[in-house]
């Protein structure tokens, strides 16, 4: 075997938890490999095509659990590159949140207080701004109009979007051709490379093992770039600190598949996953009720007709997020564009005579598709997915080239679960079957179990060693030098989309992991600005870390 | 080796089955593996079986023995329903849509062993009516995909990118959140 290659620091995955504390230990002078499973595609490599083979499949990984299914992003860049950018921080009483374990699940040294500094950190950096009503794309407004004419209140939500660059497109799930969605490959992952940050696309890691120095050897592999069932090479890297932000989905199974050779892990990894109570409500519109009802009707005189296009979900009602409402019955309604290709076959048919999924009543529902509108919950689950024995490789047995694969998370949501999905969809259809609007049926969970794009919580923090894997400063408890970012550190539902939540702790997270590789002999210095050279963001938190981390 | 009475045995359970998630119009008199209990394309004639076929889908190596497992069902069906099959096309073929639709509904119920193999063939057919996925979109649009001309999907432009300049109402149709923080937030 060839001389084994030796950095600072590796970063397994590219996403928000692996590309800010890339760029932050890189920019503080750590040496820095990042390890990415998926391929690294730009600008024209994001195709506004739903063939096989395109970006729509490239960027993406699909398992389907026993009970739960998760959508995740396969690319540099994770996540940010297929997400739709909605950047919501997290309401106050999510960190007071007791779940299932009879106390709070955050750690003390978290709330909503204290991440918002970090929080400010991450809306400088991407940057994440506030919409406009004129911003807002038909569907949204459509839903705010219902909201509104149902009594409720309605937001359009801030985003990491470029709204001069936008087209209103809706192909933002493939990955944004006209740079409109600021993703990290457009400020933390060029900031990272610029201080010298080693990006190595298709390395997919496999397991840790204790090296000689104390350190760590991440053993992966080379997946072929086209059709990712194929290994084409391997090796293995050592490392003084390792940080994995595979994403929820991905992290504990590296930890799982790891604990032959680096002992045993916590009893949370793997365990309290969260699918951030998601759940899909889909709605068919009745057009002369949206002109009769609520007055709407665009340029040319149609109504509505417009579930194409837009950027994703710009709307939502957050009547609900009132933490005096007992836990479990808060969540968040939003609206939501889901492509064709994985976007339909959920949708049931209301009132159907046979079967809700499929079948000829089915297929009249989609005659109908453009008068779709599609609501999203999320709300409070109560983390009850745990993951089987690993697969031998990556998070799943892949069945296709790209994108679908069978994993080993099993999920049963609990009463609580199903009352809070029950409230909601009960919400949805008095907002939306209101005065004849439309007729809404939820996804349904018999096909591919319960589905969600904001896998959290399977490798969380928290201050109770019994329930959470890793302390409040994301190192893994047992094996130090081992720090967890992603969305798996995440205790549990946010009742809004995570990535804001996760990309804040992954900035909070930085200053003890510079910590940790001093102590290992790196010279690395917390302190720098946003990628762009901005520093207001960065000065606010430096009084924070004040005689830490070199400063 | 290639069997062709095997491909078209493969071939006809699959329409008949993929005509049963997304049911279409016969193509042509003497259509059998298509229902005809819909109008219009389905996922037939959107290309499910072209879609089961890739490459990429990974499906395509285990079909010859899919079809033999879904007629074994099929076969077993009729018995249990005490139904004479037409033994000139495969079993699966020669139920009514009624039963395709029938055994369809076991096949990917919740408790069924083989669910997920079934579901993915049904996933499979759905992504052909959706989203032609063994087509580039803006060919399957140029040459009416029956499936997405059904959905009224939007072609792109003249240079083959989707742009929506007309997108939005407009105007305030909502009052946010009283607790509504400075950064655009719940509180
Ligand atoms: C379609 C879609 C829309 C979304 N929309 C929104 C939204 O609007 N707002 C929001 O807040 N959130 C949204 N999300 C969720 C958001 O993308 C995630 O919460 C976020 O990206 C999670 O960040 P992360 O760091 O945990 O992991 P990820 O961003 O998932 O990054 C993990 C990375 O690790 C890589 N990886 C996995 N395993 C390995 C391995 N073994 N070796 C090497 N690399 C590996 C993956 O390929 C991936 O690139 C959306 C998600 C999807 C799928």
């Amino acid at each position: 075997m060839t001389a084994i290659e030796s950095t600072d620091v590796v970063v397994v995955g590219s996403g928000f938890g692996g590309a800010i504390t890339a760029y932050h230990l890189a920019a503080g002078g750590a040496r820095v490999v990042v390890l990415e499973r998926g391929p690294w595609l730009t600008g024209q490599d994001f195709d506004q095509d739903f063939k096989f083979g395109s970006s729509s499949t490239r960027a993406f990984d699909f398992t389907i659990g026993d009970g739960m299914s998760v959508l995740a992003g396969n690319c540099v860049g994770g996540g940010s590159v297929v997400y739709f950018a909605a950047m919501p921080r997290a309401p106050r009483f999510v960190f007071e949140r007791h779940g299932s374990i009879g106390r709070r699940m955050w750690p003390a040294a978290i709330s909503r207080d204290t991440l918002e500094p970090w929080y400010d950190r991450v809306a400088e950096a991407l940057p994440v701004t506030r919409q406009d009503w004129s911003d807002v794309p038909y569907a949204g407004g459509l839903w705010a109009a219902a909201c509104h004419h149902a009594g409720r209140t309605a937001n359009p939500v801030p985003v990491a979007i470029d709204n001069e660059r936008c087209v209103n497109c809706n192909w933002m799930m493939s990955g944004c051709r006209f740079d409109a969605k600021r993703s990290l490959l457009l400020n933390y992952l060029p900031a990272a490379i610029a201080h010298g940050a080693r990006i190595r696309p298709l390395h997919e890691a496999q397991r840790l093992e204790r090296s000689d120095d104390g350190g760590y050897r991440l053993h992966y592999t080379v997946v072929d770039d086209v059709d990712y069932r194929v290994e084409v090479g391997g090796g293995a890297i050592d490392a003084k600190v390792v940080v994995l932000a595979a994403g929820a989905g991905a992290t504990p199974v590296i930890l799982q598949r790891s604990a032959d050779t680096l002992g045993p892990m916590p009893a949370a990894v793997g365990r309290y996953f969260s699918g951030n109570g998601e759940r899909l409500n889909t709605a068919v519109i009745d057009e002369d009720r949206v002109r009769e009802v609520l007055g709407l009707s665009r340029s040319d005189g149609v109504p509505y007709e417009a579930y194409q296009i837009g950027k994703g979900p710009c709307v939502a009602t957050w009547d609900r997020l009132d933490g005096s409402l007992p836990e479990y019955l808060r969540y968040s309604l939003e609206q939501l564009y889901f492509p064709p290709g994985f976007g339909t076959i959920l949708a049931q048919v209301p009132d159907a005579t046979g079967p809700t999924w499929f079948g000829a009543e089915k297929k009249e529902l989609l005659r109908h598709w453009k008068s779709w509108l599609t609501i999203f919950t999320m709300s409070e689950d109560d983390n009850e997915g745990v993951f089987g024995p690993p697969p031998p490789t990556g998070n799943a047995v892949r069945v296709s080239q790209q994108m679908l694969g069978r994993g080993a998370l099993r999920y049963r949501p609990t009463e609580n679960t199903l009352r809070g999905w029950a409230a909601s969809d009960a919400e949805v259809r008095d907002i939306l079957e209101r005065d004849g609007l439309a007729r809404v049926m939820p996804w349904t969970n018999d096909v591919v179990g319960a589905y969600t794009v904001h896998p959290l919580a399977s490798c969380r923090i928290g201050d109770d060693p019994a329930t959470s894997a890793l302390d409040d400063r994301h190192e893994l408890r047992g094996h130090p030098g081992i720090f967890v970012t992603d969305g798996s550190a995440v205790p549990g539902a946010l009742t809004v989309n995570p990535a804001m939540t996760i990309a804040a702790l992954a900035e909070r997270a930085v200053p003890a992991i510079v910590e940790a590789a001093r102590q290992r002999g790196v010279a690395v210095r917390y302190g720098a600005p946003a990628p762009d050279g901005a520093t207001a963001a960065r000065d606010a938190v430096l009084p924070l870390v004040a005689g830490r981390a070199g400063r | 080796m290639h069997d062709s009475a095997q491909d078209d045995v493969t071939t006809m359970t699959f329409e008949a089955f993929a005509d049963t998630i997304l049911p279409g119009e016969k193509r042509f008199p003497g259509d059998v593996t298509v229902a005809g209990v819909a109008v219009g394309g389905g996922a037939v004639a959107s290309g499910a079986v072209a879609v089961l076929r890739t490459d990429e889908g990974g499906m395509a190596p285990a079909l010859d023995n899919l079809a033999e497992a879904l007629n074994g069902h099929a076969g077993g069906y009729a018995a249990e329903r005490g139904l004479s099959l037409d033994p000139a096309v495969p079993p699966f073929v020669a139920l009514s849509f009624a039963d395709r639709t029938e055994l369809v509904a076991r096949l990917t119920a919740p408790t069924h062993p083989e669910r997920d193999i079934w579901v993915s063939v049904a996933m499979f057919s759905t992504i052909a009516f959706d989203a032609a996925a063994h087509l580039h979109t803006v060919d399957a649009l140029a040459d009416g995909h029956p499936g997405m001309t059904t959905m009224g999907f939007k072609p792109p432009e003249a240079d083959g990118l989707w742009r929506f300049p007309e997108f939005s109402y407009g105007r305030q149709l909502a009052r946010p959140h009283p607790d509504t923080t400075p950064s655009g937030s719940p509180a």
